[in-house]
C-alpha cells in the first residue's frame, strides 16, 4: 500500500476497530486514537523524503473502483497539496491531545468521528479522481457536524444546522456540476471518467465553463469562507469544542481554497480569469470587513473566527492574481494560517476549560497569573499579525507582491489588513492579558500544564521556523505552481515581470 | 574570526542572550521563583559588551581598507524565494552602518549596565533584560541589513520590542495601552514602507530580476521613472514618519515614556526612533533624485522640530519634556536628510544619541532618587544633592541647546547652515522656510531645556527633593561617559570654516558618494559664503544664549510670570500643554467613528441582519433539517454509524 493510502486508511480502519470493540475504556480509546494520529504524522513525514518537486503528481496510486462509471481510486500529491497534507497530519494529534480532558462524554464516539474526519481531510487533499474527492469532501462534513452538534456549546444545534445548510447547498451544486462535466467530457473523450487528468484535457465552451465554475466555486467559497458566505463560521467556531474549532480553522477552511486551486481554476480556466476581478474584490472586502468586525467582537473565539475570514482573503487574493509570487504566497499562507488559527483556538480552549467563558471582559491581567500561557498566546499572535520572522509575514508579503503586479490598488487595500490585524489582535491581547486582575476567578487561575504545552509548543516552533527559513518549503511549491499557471494559460514558466515576457532572457544582463 | 563572521556574531549574541534570559524568566515565572539578579544581568550584558568589541573591530577593519571599497558583506542564507524574487538574509557593514553599529552596541551596552542598577528592585528584571537584548538584536539587523526587507525585519522587530518595553509594567492599563498605541501607529507607517517595497519590486521586475537589495537598487536606479522614484521616496518616508515620530504620527512617542526610563533613553531617544533618519540616509541615492519626496521630508521635519519644541515648553513631566525634545530633534535630523545633507543628518543622530541618552538617564537617576516622582514642580535644588547627575545633565543640556564647542552646536549648526544654503528643485521656497522653523526651534530648545534644568536642579528643593541622594555608580558611570560624549563628539565634525576637517562627514563620504545635493555645499563653500556661514554660526550662538537667558529670567528670577501667563491665557496654555489636542482629534475623527461604524453597522447590521438574515431565512424555510440534527444529538453510536452510511448511500444513489 502506498504512503497516501496508508494515510487515508489507517485512521479509517482504526475508527472501524474502535466501533467494533464494545465497552472500550475511555482511556484506551484516547490512547489508541492519539497513537494512530501520531503514527499517521510520522508516515506523512516520509513524503518529504522522495519528493522531487517536479510539478507532476508524485506518490501516485491508481486502482479501479467502479470502472463502469469511470470512477477510479486515483491518488497523488504535488507541491500544492504536499504541505497541506503535512499540516493536516501535524495538527491532528495536537488538536486531539488538547481534547484529552475537555471531551469526557462519549469519548469513543468522539474518537471515531475524529479519525473519520482525518481520513476525509487527507483523502480530499490527495484525491485525483473527482468522484473520490467528492466522496471525501462529504465524508469529512459528517463528523464535523456531529462534533459541533454533540460536543459543542449552548447553541450547538443552531450552529451545526447552519453549517450543514451552508455546506449542503454548495456541495449539491458541485455534485450536479460534476456530473454535467463528466457527461460533457465523456462526449468529447469517448469514455466516461471522473479522473482529474482526463477532465483537464477537455476544453469547455466559455458559457459552460462559467456555470460550472460558479457551481464548484460556490461550494468552495462557502468553505473558505469568502465574503459574503462567511456567517456560518463565527457560529460554528464559537459552538464547536476546542479541537473542532482548531481543525475547522486549521484544515477544513483550506479545503475551500485548495478546491479552487486544484480543481475549479484549472478545470475552468477561462471562467476563472473572467471571475477573477469579482473574486479578488470579494477577497479584499473580506480582508478589510472581517478585520473591522473582528475588532469589535466581545467573544475571543468570534474574534479569531473573523480574523480567519480576513486572512483567507489574502489567500484568495494570492490565488486569483495569476502569478507565481501571489500563488505561492497564497499556498504558503494557507499552511501558515493553519498553524496560527489552530494555535489561537487551542489556546482559547486552555482558558475556556478553566473559566468556562470566552468573553474578553471576563478576563484582564492574566499575563500576571498565567505567564506561560500569555507568552505562548503572544507568540502565536505575532504569527497572526504577520511580524517578519514568523510564517504569517512570508505568506502575506508574497501575496502582496503578487497582488501589486496585478493591481497596485488591490495591493494597497489588502495591505491595510496589516494595520487592522495589529489593531484587533493587540487590543484583544491588551484586554485579556494586561491591566490589573479585576475578576476574583482569574486570581488563582492555574497556568498551562505539560500536556497543554506539548500541544502548543510544536505549533509555535512551526510558526517561527516557517518564518525564518521558508525557502525549502517555497522551493517545493514552485514547480507545481508553474504547472498550475500553465494550465491557467499563463505561459511564463520563469516568472516574467507582468506582461513583459520578452525581457526574461536579458534579465541577467539588465542589471549592469 | 573573520570580520564577516563577526558581523553575524554581533547580531547573534544579543539574540542568544534574549533567548536564554527569556527562557529563564518564563520558567521562573511559571514556578513563581525569583531569578538571581546577577545571573540575568551577566547574561544580558555579555552580548552587548562582546558585540561592541566586535563592532570596534569591524570599524578598524573598515578603516584599514581603501576608502572606496569599505564594505564587508556576509551572506547568511537564502531567506525567501518565489518565482524570480529572491531575498537573501545578508549583513553588510559600510562606514554608515559602522557608525550606527558603534552607537547601538556602545550606548546600548551602557544602558544595559545602567539598567542593572535601575531595575534592581523589579521582580521581572530577567524578562526586562530579555526584551532589551531582543531589541538590540533587531536594531542590529535593521542597521546591518543589506536590503530593504532585511531592514524591515529589524524595523518591525524593534517596534515589537518597543511595544513590549513600553508596556513592561503591564498591570497598569495605561502603560499597556501606550505600548499598543506605539505598535499600531508604527504599523500605519509600516503600511507605507511595505507599499514602497512593493513598488520597488514591481518596477524592477519590469526590466529584470526584482530585488530589494539596496546596493542593487542604487545600481539600477536608472530603471525607475521619475514619478516612481518620488512615489517610492514618499512611501518609505511614511514608514519613517511612524518610526521616527514625525507629524502627524509622533503621537505615540510621548506616551511611550510609560516604559522604564533606560528604555526611553535607548529605544525612544538614542537608537530606534532614529531608524527613519538612518533609512532615508541609506536610501539617499533615491531621495537625491526625488526632490518632491525630499521636500516633504524637509518640511515635515521642520514642522515637527518647531511644533514639538513648543509643546515641550509647557510640559511638567520630566520625561515628557525630554520626549518632545526628542521628537523635535528628530525633526532636525529629518531637515538634514531632507535637504540632502545626509552626513549632517547622521552626525546629528550621532551626537543626539549621546546627549539625549545622558539626559534620559539623568532623568532616570532623578526619578529613582525621588522614588518615582516625575513632576518637575516637585523637584528643585538637586544640583547640590546629586552633583554628578546634575553636572552631566547640565553638560548635555548645554549640548542640545547648541553651546559651542559642545557636540550639539556642531551637528545642529551644520544642518541649519546646509539648509540655509541648500536648494530643492520641486519646492524652491522650502529650504528657507525649514531654516526659519529650525532656527526658531533652536531658540525654543534652549529655552525649554534650561527651563527644565533650572526647575529641577536649582532653587529650593520642593517636596521629595529634600531628601534626595546621589545615585550609585551603576547610574553615574554611564552618565559621565555619555556626558563626555555629549561634550566631545562634536569635535569629530568641525567644519572647514572653523579650520576643522569634518572627519565625520569624510568617513561617511563614500556611502553618500552618489548624492550630489546640498549636502556638499559646505565643501565647495567659497569665500563670500564663509562669511555668511560664520554669521549664521554667531546667530546660532546668540540664539542659544538668548533661550538660556529667557529661561533663567522666567524660571529663576521671575517664576511668577509664566505662572501668571498660564492663568491669564488658560486656553492658549491648555492648547500647548495638551499637545494641540492631536490625540483627541485622531480619536474623534478616526478611531471612534471606525469602531462605532464597525460595531453598529458592519457587525450588527450587515453581518447579523443582512448576510446572516438571508441564511436564517433559508433555515426557517427548511426546518425539517433541524429534526435530523435534534434526533442525532440524543442518539447513540449506532445512530451515528447509520448516519454516516446513509450519507454515503445518498451520495452513491445520486450518482447511480
Amino acid at each position: 500500500m502506498g504512503i497516501l493510502s496508508q494515510l487515508i486508511f489507517l485512521p479509517a480502519i482504526t475508527a472501524l476497530v474502535l466501533l467494533l470493540i464494545p465497552r472500550l475504556p475511555e482511556k484506551l480509546s484516547r490512547l489508541i486514537t492519539f497513537a494512530v494520529t501520531v503514527v499517521v504524522f510520522f508516515i506523512s513525514v516520509q513524503l518529504l523524503g522522495d519528493f522531487a518537486g517536479t510539478g507532476a503528481f508524485e506518490y501516485e496510486e491508481r486502482a479501479s473502483w467502479l470502472p463502469s462509471l469511470g470512477i477510479s481510486y486515483h491518488l497523488g500529491i504535488d507541491g500544492i497539496s504536499l504541505f497541506l497534507v503535512l499540516m493536516t497530519t501535524f495538527l491532528s494529534p495536537l488538536a486531539y491531545l488538547s481534547a484529552w480532558k475537555s471531551i469526557n462524554k462519549r469519548v469513543k464516539e468522539f474518537s471515531i468521528l475524529y479519525l473519520l474526519l482525518q481520513t476525509g481531510m487527507i483523502g480530499a487533499f490527495v484525491s485525483l479522481d473527482l468522484f473520490l474527492f467528492y466522496f471525501f469532501w462529504e465524508l469529512m462534513l459528517v463528523p464535523m457536524v456531529f462534533i459541533i452538534g454533540v460536543w459543542g456549546g449552548a447553541r450547538r444545534i443552531y450552529a451545526a444546522m447552519k453549517f450543514v445548510l451552508y455546506t449542503i447547498v454548495g456541495s449539491l451544486l458541485m455534485l450536479v456540476a460534476l456530473l454535467f462535466l463528466v457527461r460533457y467530457a465523456a462526449g468529447v473523450n469517448g469514455y466516461v471518467s471522473f479522473d482529474f487528468e482526463d477532465l483537464l484535457r477537455v476544453s469547455i465552451p466559455a458559457r459552460g465553463q462559467m456555470l460550472l465554475f460558479l457551481a464548484f466555486g460556490l461550494a468552495f467559497a462557502v468553505k473558505v469562507p469568502l465574503f459574503p458566505f462567511h456567517t456560518w463560521l463565527p457560529d460554528a467556531h464559537v459552538e464547536a469544542p476546542t479541537a473542532g474549532s482548531a481543525i475547522l480553522a486549521g484544515v477544513l477552511l483550506k479545503l475551500g481554497t485548495y478546491g479552487f486551486i486544484r480543481f475549479a481554476m484549472p478545470l475552468f480556466p477561462d471562467a476563472a480569469h473572467a471571475m477573477a476581478p469579482v473574486i479578488a474584490i470579494l477577497a479584499l472586502i473580506g480582508i478589510v470587513y472581517a478585520a473591522l468586525v473582528a475588532m469589535v467582537q466581545q467573544d475571543i473565539k468570534k474574534l479569531v473566527a473573523y480574523s480567519s475570514v480576513s486572512h483567507l482573503g489574502y489567500v484568495m487574493l494570492g490565488l486569483f492574481v495569476f502569478n507565481m509570487t501571489g500563488t505561492v504566497g497564497g499556498i504558503f499562507g494557507m499552511v501558515s494560517h493553519g498553524l496560527t488559527s489552530a494555535g489561537l483556538f487551542l489556546l482559547v480552549g486552555v482558558i475556556y476549560e478553566r473559566r468556562h467563558t470566552r468573553e474578553i471582559s471576563e478576563y484582564g491581567g492574566i499575563a500576571r497569573t498565567m505567564p506561560v500561557f500569555a507568552t505562548m498566546f503572544f507568540l502565536v499572535t505575532l504569527g497572526s499579525i504577520a511580524l517578519p520572522g514568523t510564517s504569517g509575514f512570508v505568506g502575506e508579503f508574497l501575496v502582496l507582491v503578487g497582488a501589486f503586479r496585478f493591481s497596485p490598488l488591490y495591493a494597497t487595500i489588502a495591505a491595510t489588513g496589516v494595520v487592522f490585524g495589529a489593531v484587533y489582535m493587540l487590543w484583544m491581547v491588551r484586554r485579556v492579558f494586561f491591566g490589573p486582575v479585576t475578576k476574583e476567578a482569574n486570581r488563582k487561575i492555574p497556568d498551562m500544564n505539560l500536556r497543554e504545552l506539548a500541544v502548543i509548543i510544536p505549533i509555535v516552533i512551526g510558526i517561527i521556523v516557517m518564518g525564518v527559513k521558508p525557502a525549502p518549503i517555497l522551493d517545493r511549491m514552485e514547480s507545481a505552481v508553474s504547472v498550475h499557471l500553465e494550465r491557467m494559460g499563463i505561459t511564463e514558466i520563469v516568472e516574467a515581470g507582468g506582461a513583459d515576457h520578452s525581457t526574461v532572457e536579458h534579465a541577467s544582463t539588465e542589471g549592469d | 574570526m573573520t570580520p564577516e563572521s563577526s558581523l553575524l556574531w554581533i547580531v547573534l549574541l544579543p539574540l542568544i542572550g534574549a533567548t536564554v534570559n527569556g527562557l529563564i524568566a518564563l520558567v521562573a515565572a511559571a514556578n513563581d521563583r525569583p531569578v538571581p539578579r546577577t545571573l540575568s544581568a551577566v547574561i544580558a550584558c555579555a552580548g552587548p559588551t562582546i558585540a561592541f568589541l566586535l563592532a570596534v573591530g569591524v570599524f578598524r577593519q573598515l578603516q584599514g581598507m581603501d576608502e572606496e571599497s569599505r564594505v564587508l558583506v556576509n551572506e547568511v542564507y537564502r531567506w525567501i524565494e518565489a518565482g524570480r524574487l529572491q531575498i537573501n538574509f545578508t549583513l553588510l557593514a559600510d562606514p554608515l552602518s559602522s557608525v550606527m553599529l558603534l552607537v547601538v552596541t556602545g550606548i546600548g551596552g551602557l544602558i544595559h549596565y545602567y539598567s542593572i542598577g535601575y531595575m534592581r528592585e523589579d521582580q521581572s528584571h530577567t524578562r526586562y533584560f530579555s526584551y532589551l537584548n531582543l531589541f538590540l538584536f533587531f536594531m542590529l539587523v535593521l542597521v546591518l541589513g543589506d536590503s530593504l526587507i532585511t531592514l524591515f525585519v529589524g524595523w518591525e522587530g524593534v517596534g515589537l520590542c518597543s511595544y513590549l518595553l513600553i508596556g513592561f509594567w503591564f498591570q497598569d492599563s495605561e502603560k499597556a495601552v501606550a505600548g499598543m498605541k506605539a505598535f499600531v501607529v508604527n504599523r500605519i507607517g509600516d503600511f507605507g514602507f511595505l507599499l514602497g517595497m512593493l513598488l520597488v519590486v514591481a518596477t524592477l521586475s519590469q526590466s529584470g530580476l526584482p530585488t530589494l537589495e539596496i546596493r542593487e537598487i542604487a545600481h539600477r536606479i536608472g530603471e525607475f521613472p521619475p514619478g516612481v522614484i518620488e512615489a517610492v521616496g514618499l512611501l518609505l518616508f511614511v514608514g519613517a514618519i511612524g518610526k521616527s515620530a514625525q507629524i502627524p504620527l509622533y503621537i505615540w512617542l510621548p506616551d511611550a515614556m510609560a516604559g522604564p526610563t533606560p528604555v526611553s533613553a535607548l529605544i525612544h531617544a538614542a537608537t530606534m526612533v532614529t531608524a527613519g533618519v538612518y533609512m532615508i540616509a541609506r536610501m539617499g541615492f533615491l531621495y537625491e533624485l526625488a526632490p518632491l519626496a525630499s521636500g516633504a521630508v524637509l518640511l515635515v521635519g521642520a514642522a515637527t522640530a518647531f511644533f514639538a519644541a513648543t509643546i515641550g515648553v509647557a510640559q511638567h513631566d520630566i520625561k515628557k519634556v525630554l520626549a518632545y525634545s526628542t521628537v523635535s530633534q528628530l525633526g532636525y535630523m529629518m531637515i538634514g536628510v531632507g535637504i540632502g545633507a545626509y552626513a549632517a543628518g547622521i552626525f546629528h543622530l550621532f551626537t543626539h544619541a549621546f546627549f539625549k541618552a545622558c539626559l534620559f538617564l539623568g532623568a532616570g537617576s532623578v526619578i529613582h532618587a525621588l522614588h518615582h516622582e516625575q513632576d518637575i514642580r516637585n523637584m528643585g535644588g538637586l544640583l547640590k544633592k546629586m552633583p554628578l547627575t546634575g553636572w552631566t545633565f547640565l553638560v548635555s543640556t548645554a549640548a542640545i541647546a547648541g553651546f559651542p564647542p559642545l557636540s550639539g552646536f556642531f551637528s545642529k549648526d551644520e544642518i541649519l547652515w546646509l539648509t540655509f544654503n541648500g536648494t530643492n528643485e520641486a519646492l524652491p521656497w522650502a529650504p528657507k522656510l525649514a531654516w526659519g522653523l529650525g532656527t526658531a526651534a533652536a531658540l525654543l530648545t534652549a529655552f525649554y531645556m534650561f527651563r527644565l534644568f533650572f526647575t529641577v536642579f536649582t532653587g529650593n528643593p520642593r517636596a521629595k527633593a529634600e531628601h534626595a541622594h546621589e545615585s550609585p555608580p551603576f547610574f553615574t558611570v554611564p552618565l559621565i561617559i555619555l556626558a563626555a560624549g555629549a561634550a566631545l563628539t562634536g569635535l569629530l565634525g568641525i567644519p572647514a570654516v572653523l579650520g576643522g576637517s569634518n572627519k565625520f562627514e569624510h568617513w561617511l563620504a563614500p556611502v553618500f558618494a552618489g548624492a550630489h545635493g546640498a549636502g556638499h555645499g559646505a565643501e565647495h563653500g567659497s569665500a563670500h559664503s564663509a562669511g555668511l556661514e560664520m554669521g549664521l554660526m554667531a546667530l546660532a550662538v546668540a540664539i542659544a544664549v538668548a533661550g538660556t537667558l529667557l529661561a533663567y529670567f522666567f524660571y529663576v528670577k521671575r517664576r511668577d510670570i509664566p505662572e501668571n501667563f498660564a492663568i491669564k491665557h488658560p486656553a492658549l496654555y491648555a492648547l500647548v500643554r495638551d499637545k494641540y489636542y492631536v490625540d483627541e482629534i485622531f480619536y474623534a475623527v478616526i478611531i471612534f467613528p471606525l469602531v462605532l461604524f464597525s460595531r453598529k453597522v458592519l457587525w450588527r447590521i450587515v453581518d447579523m441582519k443582512i448576510v446572516d438574515g438571508m441564511v436564517n431565512l433559508v433555515g426557517y424555510l427548511s426546518r425539517g433539517t433541524s429534526y435530523v440534527v435534534r434526533f442525532a444529538e440524543t442518539g447513540q453510536v449506532q445512530t451515528y454509524g447509520v448516519m454516516v452510511l446513509a450519507a454515503v448511500a445518498v451520495i452513491l444513489w445520486k450518482v447511480l
